[in-house]
């Protein structure tokens, strides 16, 4: 008995000493590079498909966490991971947290663009219905809520529109998204920049909540007369129908890639320097008004300056070849003007 | 607990000693016997467990700690009318409680108002009037029910449930209880109706296994007696439950525990409208849904600091309820024992 656990205790030993073994092995086989992320969801898939590619490329391993903007923003300000990702650029009062904290500037650097649609569910309207900035306003605000508005039928000539009472969708969960379509909606509507305001979430005067795109889909399928916003990506995958929008120039365009791309392209002509902007309600015939960008927050002056080199050859391929993944990923890629925009600040990354 | 694994051990012990002696010279033996009464093996087992029962409590007063240190600058700017203000701003960074508690509160009490007849009907079948090949498997089935993720049944409740109850259900209420406040407005499907049946589905089986051991727990004797009196099998359940009362009550506080921190298939059906209205048919909020759907992308401090505060709320709050509960079931079990 007493042989027994004394092999017992030595098998025991064995096995804890290979466990420790193993763990300092494991720690000094990582002498390859590691780059901490984290942020924003809406751009995760085509990140992953990046850090994929490029770490099979350069040898650079990634480690992303998609935890949401906020989550993102705030792991950059208390310096715990390498860069950050977020939908919504960083305010003046976030940019100064981030100098003071950790003392260096922050930054922004567009990655790929996003669009947002509205969606509707009304059989007897059919398929292209058109949508104003008015009536979008409206709506949202709660004075349009019959499909046989007046304002409805002005725009939709020879559309049969029911009797039937409007139900809002919106996302519930804070998201990038809604930051976008806030901001359009800021932009073409008084009373709602001045009753309601842009955010990841606001104060909705009306309509359901549904928790992200599958959410709200998910409430506009159900419901008929129902009407909600959706990212373009999230619309085009699973089939939904989404109405024409009425752009600054008075046309009522689809949304496509191409639009989006458009738009930027529209809004690059007086971009600000540091590339905070959103591009919402652009100018151009062709452009779709309800679309943004997606950033990455970069540190200009990292404490790990082999690591900051690494991170500005990745962004260098992501601006260039990595461009050509978005549109199969249904992302819309940066118009060329933007991208030479972009890599001009990446230089700006100090790597010595 | 501490009684039972003693009587265990003491065997074990005797027995590894008896074979010590046969394989090995007696100097040894007396070693090992010496080293018996303070066994350094049960030391170490007895200190670690007991560290590890005492971590749970650090665990919970970190738990409290934590969430009070981050909800302090909401505190601080909207103090207790944190608890009253109706407003939910993130633009305006303005936050209060008061849409968020509602919606709980009111889910949850639709959610016993079905869940409780029927859980407390099936576990008087079971106790009192099920033979015993249809009791076990029935028991069984009902732990199940809780077995199942929320999610699946949020997802039950976005394809099934909402459509049956825009469709056939609703308009129906609200052309024929058109006088009720709580069934006007239109015809959703999502809101606090589909909430509150999801939430008497999700309980049930926790009110139901609770009540069944509770009524287990009265003892035959009051049964026999009631018979023996010529008491029919009615009136005789009818002293059974009033018996049981407490404990009852405590497995209804039990499920509503559980309802009140229900997140996940909440948020799917009960349409996230931060509003405060009689009406069943329109959509709610509550404080588990908030802080899930909102705080991924809570970028100013004061809005992670009130959905913070929101959860310190609910901490507070499930943990009254369950204490409350604990404590009523435990005084019927004792009751009962005792006599």
């Amino acid at each position: 008995m007493q042989r027994m656990r004394t092999e017992k205790m030595r098998s025991l030993t064995i096995t804890l000493l290979l466990f420790v073994a193993s763990l300092i092995a494991g720690e000094t086989a990582i002498a390859q590079m590691k780059l901490n992320g984290a942020g924003a969801t809406f751009p995760y898939v085509i990140y992953s498909k990046w850090f994929d590619l490029y770490s099979k490329k350069a040898g650079v391993e990634f480690n992303y966490q998609s935890i949401g903007s906020g989550g993102g923003i705030k792991q950059v300000t208390e310096g715990t991971v390498d860069f950050g990702a977020s939908d919504a650029f960083l305010s003046e009062d976030q940019l100064k947290a981030i100098k003071d904290k950790q003392g260096t500037d922050i930054i922004h650097i567009p990655t790929v663009m996003g669009a947002v649609v509205i969606s509707y569910n009304l059989p007897a309207a059919g398929k292209d219905l058109r949508i104003s900035p008015d009536v979008l306003a409206g709506i949202y605000l709660g004075q349009i809520t019959n499909w046989n508005d007046a304002k409805i039928a002005a725009i939709n000539p020879g559309k049969s529109l029911p009797d039937q009472s409007i139900i809002v969708a919106h996302r519930s969960d804070g998201s990038g998204t809604t930051n976008i379509f806030t901001d359009y909606l800021v932009k073409v509507s008084k009373t709602w920049a001045v009753n309601i305001g842009k955010g990841t979430s606001v104060n909705w005067p009306v309509g359901l909540g549904g928790k992200g795109n599958e959410g709200v889909a998910g409430l506009i399928k159900q419901s008929e007369g129902a009407l909600g916003y959706v990212e373009l990506a999230y619309a085009v995958q699973n089939g939904l129908p989404y109405a024409l929008l009425q752009n600054k120039e008075g046309n009522f365009v689809e949304a496509t890639f191409d639009g989006v791309s458009a738009a930027a392209s529209g809004a690059a002509r007086n971009m600000p320097g540091d590339l905070r902007v959103m591009i919402t309600d652009a100018p151009g015939k062709d452009s779709y008004p309800i679309c943004g960008f997606t950033w990455l927050l970069i540190s200009k002056n990292m404490k790990d300056k082999a690591k900051a080199k690494e991170i500005k050859e990745f962004l260098k391929w992501a601006m260039t070849d990595g461009q050509s993944y978005a549109k199969d990923l249904y992302y819309a890629p940066l118009p060329e003007t933007v991208a030479k925009l972009c890599l001009k600040k990446i230089d700006l990354i100090e790597t010595n | 607990m501490a009684h039972s694994a003693s009587d265990i051990a003491a065997p074990v012990a005797q027995g590894s000693g008896g074979e010590a002696k046969m394989a090995s010279p007696p100097g040894v033996f007396l070693r090992s016997q010496k080293r018996k009464s303070v066994n350094l093996g049960d030391t170490i087992f007895q200190s670690s467990t007991t560290f590890f029962a005492f971590l749970v409590f650090v665990l919970v007063f970190l738990m409290a700690y934590e969430m009070y240190r981050g909800s302090v600058p909401s505190i601080e700017k909207f103090g207790w009318s944190f608890l009253t203000r109706e407003i939910w701003d993130p633009v305006q960074d303005e936050y209060g409680a008061l849409v968020f508690i509602f919606g709980t509160v009111v889910s949850s009490i639709v959610a016993l108002t079905f869940a409780l007849p029927l859980s407390i009907g099936v576990a008087v079948f079971l106790s009192e009037l099920a033979p015993g090949w249809i009791e076990k498997p029935m028991s069984f089935l009902i732990e199940l029910l809780a077995a199942i993720p929320s999610i699946v049944y949020g997802l039950w409740g976005v394809f099934v449930l909402v459509p049956w109850l825009r469709v056939s259900v609703e308009p129906v209420l609200s052309r024929n209880l058109k006088f009720l406040p709580f069934f006007t407005g239109p015809s959703y499907g999502f809101g606090m109706l589909a909430a509150g049946i999801i939430l008497a589905i999700m309980v049930l089986p926790i009110i139901t296994s609770i009540s069944r051991d509770v009524l287990k727990a009265i003892p035959t004797a009051q049964r026999e007696a009631a018979l023996a009196l010529g008491a029919t099998r009615w009136e005789t359940t009818r002293i059974v439950l009033s018996d049981a009362k407490s404990g009852l009550l405590g497995a209804t506080l039990l499920g509503l525990g559980r309802a009140v921190g229900e997140t996940m298939a909440v948020t799917m059906v009960i349409g996230n409208r931060p509003e405060i209205s009689a009406s069943l048919l329109a959509p709610g909020y509550t404080m588990a849904s908030v802080i899930a759907n909102e705080f991924t992308e809570a970028t100013s401090d004061m809005y992670v600091s009130s959905l913070i505060e929101i959860a310190l709320i609910l901490f507070v709050l499930t943990v009254l309820l369950n204490a409350a509960a604990r404590l009523i079931v435990w005084s019927v079990t004792k009751k009962f024992k005792n006599a």
